[in-house]
């Protein structure tokens, strides 16, 4: 789960992280009274789930009233990359002197946390890890946390003043320790800068929770934002349903993500284009099935449905009575495919036979039928 | 012959008087896998499908000689299961758990570190020895005996494969689903390092999918060492960026991680890709055939693997 940066902030804040005082505002008359608070100039901060928020437009200085109802309003109701902006942060400007990096993420690999460092700050450490990957300085991390001979070395490599490095030093500790405290997956400072007096300051903040940890932290699991996912994707949380919107015609329904990504695959290599990614799980409740199909016929670009089920622990015929159970409870007036194999496969093709539909076995075959099914009902 | 499991295998079921342990404890008892002890703190001195039930796994091995275990407990008491069996001694922990933290699997793969003892998983299907045992949850029906290795780390993309394998009478020596998360124990090198030792193996399938650089460590490791003909396949090639597939491991983040990226490397290494799960049959069958010398050069990557300089290679080594 991704919070946003005031959230992130938030959270550092309490962890003892140097942070830029800020507030949230999503109506302009907010956005002018914190403005008057922290004293021009400040900067306005689209508060939205996606990086590059600076080019896109979503973050401005102000240097006084008029000019920050002016952008307030402006970001206020913009879209970036299709999320729309509901909330702002005003935050007072900083007089910045040098900008770092600081993250921390988990490296797959070796199986632990990695934080790396860089004077490359401001910018996307992918691209620094491309261009410049001497500029990156790595440290495993392992039970200990960052130990402070290493979080000193780390501070040493960002900045020549040691009165700045001794103020880098706890704050890297610190955003280790934060890290895994609240089972984050990615903690990022990014700039960290040092202001022209000195100060230390986390200007950025971006944290990414592990969605399976959420259950022991009920107090970030409410931090979600609902307002900045597709409504197809809360409701698919809500019922149990792995469900990621695309853009395609061709909606699917699939048990398990393995063979749901490679069903979407094989639709777009037969020429057509998936809808979504959904994965109904390994049980075969036929409720699921039945929101499946709630969720994908309040899609509207969605021409044909595939249904592509493989019977293992998923029983065919629980699949087969969701089915039908959809059918009679919604207005589906979109084409179905259905490839079902394995567990009573058998009596699920008696299920749909009795309603007039036919499954095929075979899932090329299946997948260029409803290909052609949804051609057909453009 | 297979790899991991077999005839000798003894399994524990930890977690076997829940809904999940109980149902496929049957489901394993029907295959023929001998389950020879079943954990659940509190319940020691019942039975599920005959199987007596210990309060802990050390009992258990201690009464049964259990050699390993499969965990169905959820997700929030399977690194704790974990630690268990692998302070009993058992060998190999099979955990079928889905959901489990990602800090919890750090922990664990600290921990087991240089302790001996093998995980497979978590959130994964388990692992199949047609004809002589099935740990976990696939479906034993779609497998037979044979020599092709599945790799995956996927569940029933595994079971599509494995029966389109079937189907073409390609029988298999072991199926193992690896598991999904971002932090498994067994990894594909490990897997493929072991079906290169089985002489029941022949040929191997390796099913990957987006996310981490688990696959692209294959691709090296088969240049490097592994002789036996390998076919790729990989999931999520339509997969957007910066979207969790279903599985909590299979996300491109920051550009690396995708499909492509993965396929060009092992298209590098030599290695087959299937475009599609239906052509994997195909060139497994290709790769399996005895070569005739005509036919040598239509055979992608296998002159230069060829046994003689492979051995050469090892040698320098």
């Amino acid at each position: 789960m991704n919070l946003h940066e005031y959230q992130s902030k938030g959270l550092f804040r309490a962890a003892g992280i140097p942070v830029p005082p800020g507030e949230v505002a999503s109506r302009v008359e907010d956005a002018l009274q914190a403005a008057e608070r922290f004293g021009y100039p400040v900067v306005v901060k689209a508060q939205v789930l996606i990086g590059g928020r600076g080019k896109a437009g979503g973050i401005k200085v102000v240097r006084g009233g008029e000019d920050l109802s002016r952008e307030a309003g402006r970001i206020l109701g913009m879209e970036l990359r299709g999320l729309k902006v509901s909330r702002v942060l005003i935050t007072p400007s900083a007089d910045i002197a040098r900008e770092y990096y600081a993250g921390i993420v988990l490296d797959r690999r070796n199986e632990a946390p990695l934080l790396m460092v860089s004077p490359a700050g401001g910018i996307d450490i992918e691209e620094v890890a491309r261009a410049t990957p001497e500029k990156i300085l790595r440290i495993p991390i392992d039970a200990r946390g960052l130990p402070t001979y290493r979080a000193r070395a780390a501070a040493r490599f960002l900045d020549k003043d040691p009165a700045v490095q001794k103020r880098i030093a706890p704050i890297l500790i610190r955003l280790v320790h934060a890290y895994h405290v609240q089972d984050a997956t990615l903690a990022e400072i990014n700039p960290l800068v040092v202001t022209k007096t000195g100060e230390v300051l986390a200007l950025d903040a971006k944290i990414v929770i592990d969605d399976s940890a959420l259950d022991r932290h009920p107090d970030l699991a409410a931090m979600r934002d609902l307002s900045a996912e597709d409504p197809g994707e809360i409701e698919a949380r809500a019922r149990g349903l792995s469900y990621v919107k695309l853009d395609g015609t061709i909606g699917c329904v699939v048990n398990g993500a393995g063979l749901a990504m490679a069903t979407m695959d094989l639709i777009q290599f037969h020429g057509g284009k998936p809808a979504n990614f959904l994965d109904i799980g390994g049980s075969s409740n036929p409720d699921k099935v039945e929101a499946a199909m709630h969720i994908l016929t309040g899609d509207s670009r969605v021409r044909a449905v595939l249904f592509n089920i493989f019977g293992g622990i998923t029983r065919c015929d629980d699949v087969a009575r969701g089915l039908l159970l959809a059918l009679d409870r919604l207005k589906v007036r979109i084409p179905i495919v259905i490839r079902l194999t394995g567990t009573n496969e058998r009596e699920a093709r008696e299920i749909l036979g009795e309603r007039g539909l036919i499954a095929l076995s075979d899932m090329d075959e299946a997948v260029r039928a409803v290909i052609a099914r949804a051609a057909e009902a453009a | 012959m297979s790899v991991l499991v077999g005839r000798g295998t003894k399994v524990v079921v930890q977690g076997i008087t829940g809904r999940d342990g109980s149902f496929h404890t049957r489901g394993m008892l029907d295959y023929g896998t001998k389950v020879v002890a079943g954990v659940t703190p509190g319940k020691g001195g019942e039975e599920v499908h005959s199987v007596p039930v210990f309060d802990s796994v050390e009992e258990a091995v201690a009464k049964t000689g259990a050699n390993c275990s499969v965990i169905y407990v959820p997700a929030a008491l399977a690194q704790d299961a974990i630690y268990e069996a692998v302070d009993s001694g058992i060998p190999l922990v099979v955990c079928i758990s889905e959901g489990i933290p990602v800090r919890d699997m750090v922990e664990v793969s600290a921990y087991m570190r240089g302790r001996g003892g093998r995980l497979v998983g978590p959130n994964c299907p388990g692992l199949i020895s047609p004809g002589s045992c099935k740990v976990g949850i696939m479906p034993g029906t779609i497998a037979k005996p044979g020599k092709v290795g599945v790799v995956s780390r996927s569940g029933t993309l595994t079971y599509e494969v494995v029966w389109q394998l079937t189907r073409a009478g390609l029988g298999q020596s072991t199926c193992i689903g690896i598991g999904g998360d971002p932090i498994v124990g067994t990894r594909f090198a490990d897997m493929l390092s072991l079906y290169e030792e089985d002489r029941g193996t022949e040929a191997i399938v390796l099913i990957g999918e987006i996310g981490g650089s688990d696959e692209e460590d294959a691709a090296t490791l088969i240049r490097r060492a592994i002789t036996k003909p390998v076919v790729a396949f990989i999931a999520g090639q339509t997969a957007p960026p910066g979207k969790r597939m279903g599985h909590a491991g299979a996300i491109v983040s920051g550009g690396s991680g995708t499909a492509q990226e993965k396929m060009a490397r092992f298209q590098e290494a030599g290695i087959p890709v299937a475009k599609t799960p239906s052509e994997i049959p195909g060139l497994i069958a290709a790769a399996l055939r005895p070569k005739r010398k005509s036919k040598l050069k239509l055979v992608r990557g296998k002159a230069k693997r060829s046994a003689p300089a492979k051995a050469s290679r090892r040698r320098r080594r």
